[in-house]
């Protein structure tokens, strides 16, 4: 099992989720973040004061899978949330020891 | 008495109130962070307050009564004699009854005093905002009022036009701003951390009541429904839609984007601009005025802030301040009546009325900037003038009035 966690572009959760549900991701939890990377930020211009903003607003998606699902999970991840343009985001992958379903008490790769 | 100025005037003060509550309220409220925008609420809400009471004790008595050429006297303490209820006999100022004309001119004294909050909100103790106005509202707005007002004050009798309040009401409070700000200091994270304001539309809704209320404060200033009000009636509307458009066009042009704080700003620069001519010139020349107003107070928020170097957090020196003025001098102007003015008679006269608008704008700036400062060091050493860093980064909400604008 591992676990998915990719930061994208706030208006392309919609394209991703439908890209998953495509391929049988059941599940994710969407959290709003904020942060830079290389895309750094923007310049607000206030009467006299202008202000860059460094961190900008991204969600971070989280979604626990089966190993046979990873590769083509992250490809569509990554047709769905792509624009080309710089601060598209990243994903980063991780293992997951185990992963239980609290009203079952199911456990591993059915749990998820 | 004539009725239909007793309630163009009754209506007017209304109106002049809206401007404050919530106008005022609401747009300062909508520039400063979310975690302080109570703090600047409550703040105008109650220098405002503060100054009607004080108004009705000795404030109204020492503007408006006779004196000498700096002062009124303490004839009208507590408004006595103004009224006898037990003859039901009310004195009359001009054609409504002296205590409209009270009422009417107790807001002006109010919204001045509000109108200073913005240069030192986001990190002014609340009970030194209370201490400042008590002692400036006594030794500022009260003898500026009467020199340029009341037969007998010093600028009245030398002939400085002020129709409605742009020395006594803008140019006044912009420096106490300013003075404020310097005295202070600057915000905790002033230019390195983002400020910028938490809600435009809130902004936006303020503005637009203190356009409509300023109806009011210029055409109310007649003191009667007559043609004069008439005229600064039109007036406050083409000035500030000159000062509208004047703004957003050369932020446009300089700065890339035209803005909605562009607009806004560019409405109160127009409105600033035009109140101490609005009686007093044609609608040709308040809708230049409206334009340099918005033009230049533009600058008065951008290049003239870097030079001061203060931080005057919602810019009441650089569109009240630098408006009042452009406004005072540009009344000397337009008054002619080769330029559609109803005042000086011929162009020849034009100079020496600009000096005198000039004297006066030097004058209202000395006497604020020196009374401010020590107004600002006596709330300062009393209470303390500023909260400490700590709870400046908490934000005043939480820290100084125990309550939040918004659930997180």
């Amino acid at each position: 099992m591992k676990l998915i966690t990719a930061i994208i572009k706030p208006f392309k959760l919609d394209e991703v989720r439908e890209a998953l549900s495509d391929i049988g991701i059941q599940g994710m939890t969407v959290t709003e973040v904020k942060g830079f990377g290389r895309q750094k930020g923007h310049t607000e211009l206030y009467r006299g004061a202008e202000y860059t903003v460094d961190f900008l607003p991204k969600l971070r998606l989280e979604m626990a899978v089966s190993e046979h699902m990873l590769e083509q999970a992250i490809e569509q991840l990554c047709t769905a949330a792509h624009t080309g343009k710089i601060g598209d985001g990243k994903i980063f992958v991780t293992p997951i020891e185990q992963a239980i379903r609290i009203r079952t008490g199911e456990s591993g790769d059915s749990a998820l | 008495m004539d009725k239909a100025d007793l309630a163009w005037v009754s209506i007017s003060t209304l109106l002049v109130l809206l401007m404050v509550m919530p106008g005022l309220a609401l747009f300062y409220g909508g520039l400063v962070r979310s975690k302080n925008v109570l703090s600047v609420l409550v703040q105008v809400v109650s220098t405002f307050a503060l100054a009607i009471v004080i108004w009705f004790i000795y404030g109204y008595s020492l503007a408006f009564t006779e004196g000498n050429s700096i002062m009124g006297g303490f004839s009208r303490l507590m408004f006595s004699g103004m009224l006898d209820l037990s003859t039901n006999k009310f004195e009359l100022a001009g054609t409504i009854p002296e205590l409209s004309f009270a009422a009417f001119q107790a807001t002006f004294a109010g919204i001045t005093c509000a109108l200073i909050v913005g240069g030192i909100a986001e990190r002014v103790r609340y009970s030194a905002v209370l201490l400042f106005t008590v002692v400036w509202l006594t030794f500022a707005y009260l003898p500026i009022a009467h020199m340029v007002w009341a037969p007998g004050g010093w600028l009245f009798e030398r002939g400085a036009l002020d129709f409605a309040g742009g020395t006594v009401v803008h140019i006044n409070s912009g420096v106490a701003g300013l003075v404020g700000a310097y005295f202070i200091g600057k915000r905790v994270g002033y230019g390195r951390e983002s400020m910028q304001p938490h809600n435009l539309p809130m902004a936006m809704i303020g503005a637009s009541l203190l356009w409509v209320g300023w109806f009011g404060f210029n055409a109310g200033s007649a003191l009667s429904a007559n043609e004069i009000a008439a005229l600064a009636f039109f007036n406050t509307l083409v000035a500030t839609a000159g000062g509208i458009l004047a703004w957003v066009l050369v932020e446009w042009k300089y700065k890339g984007k035209p803005s909605l704080l562009g607009a806004i700003s560019g409405a109160v620069a127009g409105l600033v601009g035009i109140t101490p001519a609005a009686g007093l010139v044609g609608p040709g020349g308040a809708l230049l005025i409206g334009l340099a107003a918005g033009a230049i107070c533009l600058w008065g928020v951008n290049g003239l802030k870097k030079m001061l170097r203060a931080d005057d957090s919602l810019d009441v020196f650089g569109i009240h301040g630098v408006g009042g003025i452009v406004g005072a001098l540009l009344t000397g102007v337009f008054n002619a009546q080769v330029l559609g003015g109803p005042g000086l008679d011929s162009a020849s006269a034009i100079p020496g009325q600009v000096w005198l608008q000039f004297e006066g704008v030097l004058i209202t700036i000395v006497w604020s900037a020196v009374v401010a400062w020590v107004a600002y060091f006596i709330a300062d050493k009393v209470v303390g003038l500023r909260v400490s860093a700590e709870v400046e980064r908490e934000g005043l909400d939480i820290h100084s009035h125990g309550e939040t604008a918004y659930h997180r």
